[in-house]
């Protein structure tokens, strides 16, 4: 990539006053550094990854709201976690959080438990219990 | 307290940390050079491990492995600290900082506030410079950034402490002994070699035969999986060769700069003219990512464009074969 060539595209970089630094070639073929705002072909990548989760979080809720899962389900796609990731931060077995996700099963989890969640989703026990859409 | 400590931005943050760090301790080393003599540059399809969803893919050797082959290779000692409780760790930061010692620490990214949101992820393996302490303020040199920043001893905590796959558990580690000289030559074949033995590795997952593996699949994927869940895969793709800084060419670039500077170094006129090869694979990288991008951006599932972007990597494939068979021998 040649060094004028290096994309300098809108995207979300911006708003936090972040600039990519890349590796490019100057007119006389030397390395250099430039630094860049972004590419098209990225931020569309990334736009789709948010896009993907939005669409997983609603989901979520759709089915809390219908008693088919439990806020767990949703807090944890609201976190862009998956089932091994919100596992580790509760320090429990894949298994028993899966578990936990059934509505029979949520509604009789011990305050203990039920306060790791919270911690974890940075929510009051009272938000978890109570789900409000 | 404050040390006096040079920030430079990086490209990427563990060659920039590894590359700020010997600089503070009197050695220049460009970003490139880390890069390449701790055999950086890798391509791995790993279909069995799903991260947000979809398969991993890297363009890049595991996180920590750039800066312990560079450390092994040029002669210096690096300390290495994990901890259990939390405590404990910054107990250990603050020491080090007392003492007028910067190191670096693995961290989390879904917790920097500093970050933009869609870059958020459940990410482990970035890195960091911590250089000071201003009551309960850390001083942060993140070579991603332009400038230095700022982390609350509570904020630094939660990233020091993310959970997840490659859970940094306050991982902290810094150089502890230097050779009188550095010397480059020798680590610098070392790192060549490495590299070359890896890119042309006899298994599938790793090196050109990953890619041709994922080209493959590539093609199957609409019929296999549908349209939606391929063009998630390829987003993953996508998204994977443009870390931050690698200027879409999935590291390919920062490659490039390497041989470059090696071939001044070794005095090997050979490995100039494999840079400017390697720069062209970079934008071959681009190119494909490119119209990879377009295949999701119009939610297109027709297969010929995905039939198109597998020739596009089977193209580079067969470049790259070609590449590291002749890097190898002008070594």
């Amino acid at each position: 990539m040649k060094k004028k060539e290096v994309p300098q595209d809108h995207s979300n970089l911006a708003s936090a006053n972040i600039k990519d630094m890349v590796y490019a070639v100057d007119e006389n073929g030397e390395y250099t550094t430039e630094l860049s705002t972004g590419w098209e072909p990225k931020t569309i990548a990334l736009d789709n990854a948010i896009k993907e989760i939005e669409a997983r979080v609603e989901d979520a809720r759709q089915r809390v709201l219908k008693n088919e899962t439990s806020p767990i389900e949703y807090y944890m796609e609201l976190h862009k976690m998956d089932l091994p990731i919100l596992a580790s931060y509760v320090g429990l077995w894949k298994w028993r959080v899966k578990r936990h996700f059934k509505p029979s099963v949520f509604k009789g989890l011990s305050d203990r438990t039920l306060q790791k969640y919270a911690d974890v989703f940075e929510v009051t026990m009272e938000q978890l219990k109570h789900f409000e859409s | 307290m404050q040390i006096d400590f040079t920030h430079k931005q990086a490209a990427h943050c563990e060659n920039g940390v590894v590359s700020n760090l010997m600089r503070h301790n009197g050695f220049e080393v460009s970003e490139p050079m880390v890069f390449g003599i701790g055999s950086g540059l890798l391509f791995s399809y790993l279909p069995f491990l799903k991260v947000n969803y979809a398969p991993v893919f890297t363009y890049r050797a595991m996180p920590g492995l750039i800066f312990n082959r560079f450390a092994k290779r040029v002669g210096i000692k690096v300390k290495r600290e994990k901890f259990k409780n939390p405590a404990e760790a910054k107990a250990r930061l603050d020491a080090n900082l007392e003492k007028d010692n910067p190191v670096g620490l693995q961290v989390g990214v879904y917790s920097l506030p500093y970050f933009p949101e869609e870059y958020r992820f459940h990410f482990n393996a970035h890195n960091m410079v911590v250089y000071g302490r201003e009551g309960d303020t850390y001083l942060i040199s993140d070579p991603v950034m332009e400038s230095v920043t700022t982390l609350t001893a509570k904020e630094l905590e939660k990233v020091r402490f993310a959970k997840g796959a490659f859970a940094p558990k306050g991982h902290m580690y810094y150089p502890i002994s230097f050779p009188e000289t550095l010397e480059l030559d020798k680590a610098i074949m070392k790192g060549i070699k490495q590299t070359s033995r890896d890119m042309m590795a006899p298994v599938p997952i790793v090196g050109v035969k990953a890619m041709r593996w994922v080209a493959s699949n590539i093609r199957k994927w609409p019929n296999k999986i549908g349209p939606k869940k391929a063009n998630h895969y390829l987003g993953q793709i996508v998204r994977m060769q443009e870390e931050i800084g690698t200027g879409g060419g999935g590291f390919r670039y920062i490659y490039a700069a390497f041989l470059q500077e090696s071939s001044r170094v070794l005095n090997n006129e050979s490995l100039s003219e494999l840079s400017q090869e390697m720069t062209e694979i970079g934008d071959l990288w681009r190119d494909f990512a490119l119209d990879a991008s377009r295949i999701y951006k119009n939610r297109s599932a027709q297969s010929d464009g995905y039939n198109h972007i597998a020739e596009q990597l089977e193209a580079i494939a067969d470049r790259e074969a070609t590449f590291f068979k002749a890097l190898k021998k002008s070594v």
